[in-house]
């Protein structure tokens, strides 16, 4: 029966190409603009660490002593708070996050000085966000402590430098200082660039840069805090620090921790662990506020942050308006096609279809709608990418439509226009067979 | 034009007749938030910087030392100086839509008990004041003396010039020449008013606060250095920033050349509003599809009326109608449920607006736009309307006699 029914739509689709050809293009635009949105909206809401985001969490204090907004902890720690937190090891991984620009040069590479992006984390910072690497490895546990000059770089410096050969072993000059490159990344891109993410809720929804591409130069961190000291940038201070350039004892907040915690036992132990810490702290008269800690998960952090920048957000409420427009018109359109052919129902009602299966029929031909206009929403969604990707913002390289997308598109396609076609199916097949056979 | 029969016509249509009136409903809800949305972020484009964008110019440095400071300044302004156009150089931390530095809250009183808000300060040496062009309102500029060195950010003790929406924040209907305010232990006299100063990034902490900013006078030294901004004639700027760029390799050959913060003023601008341009290029195509989907939908649904009543038009040509009644009957029709549709709209356009401040702290729509957009729909209504209205006014009288 369903092939009949297909073969009923095909007909009556080819009998007034205009009609048809609005409706699909109507679908089409319509699911162009909010799968080109919603795919936007896809990439940039994804869990950046899919592997193990559920095992990373965000411990935060407040070591903030002045007065004021005491409502959430700061986004970031201070030097050493972080460093105690660090030091004491209490769970499966931990990593401190500072980050700056830092002049490099490749002493047997004959290029001009560069500024680049440099992380100083610790060796955690790699297993622990399933970092991948091309040449080498991630330096060991103790080369944090013992300050040693070894760094590992991004694909794409190691492209720049060295023309993407194996560049362990070889020397960078990083400031005054050389250094041994370790390891080599694969291309990574992390979307959000999720390890760095705070001050959301100060950012007014231009939250773009959190998509940046991840640094290219990563250095143990007591060894970059040394390297490029003065150049690391501060989250926020309470009190004007009175030198900029040795943070470790300023009242600033510029470090960030990452924890893994395999368990829930261990997050509710870690929280203790926090909040005793902060306790202890206040003892010390160190902090005021030791009782605001959080340990929030890294999907939280996101959340709590609201990554996806509010033009995306706007984009995507918008496309779905659109979407809502090209619906009703469509239903619009169906009608006019349905009752048109009122004429045919009621001589097939007469000669014993049912009006589930005059129902059945319409709603085939409305699918076959959606199906075609599927195809064109695809290829507007394609187009709707590209124009994307030319777009100024930090983002645009990460518009693809990958499968999952894809698939949705034909979906929502159908959905819709199955939508579209209930409210003009019933109409249709509520004709009366012998008014309509009359007028014949 | 009697409009009694159209609407005994409609009755027996009110499932189509109600679809239309939904979709401009609903398509002019999205129309005016989208326009306001638009003219919103043309105006961002637009703001006034306050300085002579025209004439302006930065060179940016980075990867030097500090022990270094000293000695870049005086090569950097006398190299750069020296270059045919250059009408002055001057030391300064960042021009308004450039690069965002020396962003602090500040308090109206030393303990930091009244907060006074956050605020940008634009560090300049001497000269700067005058490069920028500022138009200094009230109170005067900072004498030679009062340029003092940097400890922190700022000088400790430093000579401010504030802008006048920044006054009146901190100060409402007070005259703030002489007044003072605390950034913790720092400290700023204030001893003129600025016309028009925005911040690096105007949109960044609402729109609102985009002028909250203040010119310090300071001293070129270990801390501030590295930025120099260039004043020559407006036809010869973008040769002078080609040549500037080119000759600072040579001027300073160890410090590394800020690309993206090296350029004229208005291509920082350019740049400083590349996203919202983009985004505002989206509205608009949005709007177009949408007023396109619109008149898509009348044009068909009039074309399957027109096609159903070929009959009833046929009697009416035949029993007197001209052509022209045929037509304005479709048109009124049209007419009709446009304003149906545009009443219904204008309520969920105000309804949008409302979830759109709540969630995106966009200021209250102006009412105008509402007429606004009922006057393009119904002239989209009436474009759309007018072919089949005209296919219908062809239909010839004969019609009537024929059997379907």
């Amino acid at each position: 029966m369903f092939g009949y029914y297909l073969n009923l739509a095909l007909r009556s689709l080819n009998r007034n190409k205009v009609l048809t050809a609005l409706m699909v293009l109507a679908i089409a635009v319509g699911i162009g603009a909010s799968m080109t949105t919603l795919t936007v909206m896809h990439l940039l809401s994804g869990d950046p660490v899919p592997t193990r985001s559920g095992t990373l969490f965000y411990p935060q204090i407040d070591p903030v002593t002045v007065d004021g907004n005491h409502a959430e902890p700061l986004d970031v720690m201070d030097y050493h708070s972080a460093v105690d937190l660090w030091h004491a090891q209490r769970a499966e991984r931990q990593a401190m996050i500072a980050s700056s620009t830092i002049k490099l040069r490749a002493p047997d590479v004959n290029l001009p000085p560069l500024m680049m992006p440099m992380l100083a984390t610790t060796a955690d910072f790699f297993p622990m966000f399933d970092v991948p690497f091309q040449y080498g490895s991630a330096w060991q546990a103790q080369d944090d402590e013992h300050r040693a000059r070894v760094a590992v770089i991004s694909a794409q410096l190691n492209d720049k430098l060295f023309g993407g050969a194996n560049s362990v072993g070889r020397t960078l000059r990083l400031r005054d200082t050389d250094v041994r490159i370790v390891g080599v990344l694969k291309p990574w891109r992390p979307s959000p660039q999720f390890y760095s993410v705070a001050g959301g809720r100060f950012a007014h929804g231009n939250t773009a840069d959190y998509y940046s591409k991840p640094e290219d130069v990563y250095l143990p961190f007591f060894s970059g805090l040394e390297i490029n000291a003065g150049s690391f940038g501060v989250f926020n201070c309470w009190r004007v620090p009175d030198d900029y350039a040795h943070l470790e004892n300023a009242p600033c907040s510029w470090i960030s921790l990452w924890v893994q915690l395999g368990s829930s036992a261990k997050v509710s132990d870690y929280a203790r662990f926090v909040a005793d810490y902060a306790a202890q702290q206040k003892a010390l008269g160190r902090y005021t506020h030791a009782e605001n800690t959080r340990l929030r998960s890294l999907m939280q952090w996101l959340d709590y942050n609201r990554v996806v920048p509010s033009d995306v957000r706007l984009q995507t409420w918008l496309a779905f308006g659109f979407l809502g427009i090209c619906l009703f018109n469509t239903i619009g359109l169906l009608l006019a096609k349905f009752l048109r052919r009122a004429g045919e129902m009621g001589v097939r009602r007469a000669l014993g279809a049912t009006r589930g299966a005059l129902f059945a029929q319409c709603l085939v031909e409305a699918g076959l709608i959606g199906l075609l206009g599927g195809l064109g929403g695809w290829l507007l969604t394609l187009m709707g990418l590209w124009l994307v990707r030319q777009q100024p913002a930090v983002y645009a390289d990460l518009a693809h439509l990958d499968m999952a997308m894809f698939l949705i598109t034909f979906v929502l396609a159908i959905a819709v226009s199955l939508l579209a076609g209930v409210l003009p199916a019933l109409r249709a097949s509520r004709v009366a067979p012998g008014l309509q056979l009359k007028t014949l | 034009m009697q409009i009694k029969p159209i609407f005994s016509a409609l009755r027996r249509h009110r499932l189509a007749t109600l679809l239309i009136a939904l979709e401009i409903a609903l398509a002019c809800a999205v129309l005016c938030n989208a326009c306001f949305l638009i003219a919103n972020r043309l105006q961002l484009m637009h703001i006034q910087s306050g300085v002579d964008e025209a004439s302006l110019a930065v060179i940016s440095l980075t990867g030097f030392e500090d022990a270094q400071a000293v000695d870049l300044n005086a090569r950097v302004s006398a190299g750069l100086g020296a270059m045919p156009g250059v009408q002055s150089v001057s030391v300064i931390n960042t021009v308004p839509l450039g690069r965002r530095k020396g962003t602090a809250g500040i308090s109206l009183d030393p303990a930091g008990q009244h907060f006074g808000g956050v605020v940008d300060f634009f560090l300049g040496g001497p000269g700067a004041l005058d490069a920028l062009g500022l138009r200094v309102v009230a109170g005067r500029h900072p004498l030679p003396d009062e340029y003092a060195p940097i400890t922190s950010f700022v000088p400790s003790n430093s000579t401010v010039l504030v802008t006048r929406a920044l006054a009146e924040h901190l100060w409402p209907g007070v005259d703030p020449l002489g007044k003072e305010f605390w950034c913790d232990k720092l400290h700023f006299r204030v001893v003129g008013l600025i016309e028009h100063l925005v911040r690096a990034d105007p949109g960044g902490r609402g729109a609102d606060t985009a002028e909250w900013a203040v010119f310090v006078a300071a001293q070129p030294g270990p801390k501030f250095a590295g930025t120099y901004l260039l004043r020559a004639d407006p036809a010869e700027l973008p040769r002078v920033v080609r040549d500037a760029r080119t000759a600072i390799a040579k001027i300073a050959p160890d410090a590394v050349l800020e690309q993206e913060d090296s350029r004229s003023v208005s291509d920082l601008r350019e740049s400083r509003f590349r996203q919202d341009r983009a985004m505002a290029g989206m509205l608009v195509g949005v709007v177009l599809a949408l007023l396109l989907v619109t008149a898509l939908g009348i044009v068909g649904l009039a074309s399957f009326w027109v096609q159903q009543r070929r009959k009833q038009i046929g009697i009416r040509r035949a029993i007197g109608a001209t052509r022209r009644d045929i037509l304005s009957y479709f048109q009124t029709e049209n007419f009709l449920i446009v304003s149906g549709g545009i009443g219904l709209g204008m309520l969920l356009a105000f309804a949008l607006n409302l979830m759109l401040m709540k969630f995106y702290e966009l200021p209250r729509l102006p009412l105008y736009y509402l007429p606004i957009g009922a006057l393009v729909l119904w002239a989209l209504g009436q474009l759309a309307v007018l072919g089949p209205a005209l296919r219908a006014a062809a239909v010839p009288p004969v019609v009537a006699t024929r059997s379907v």
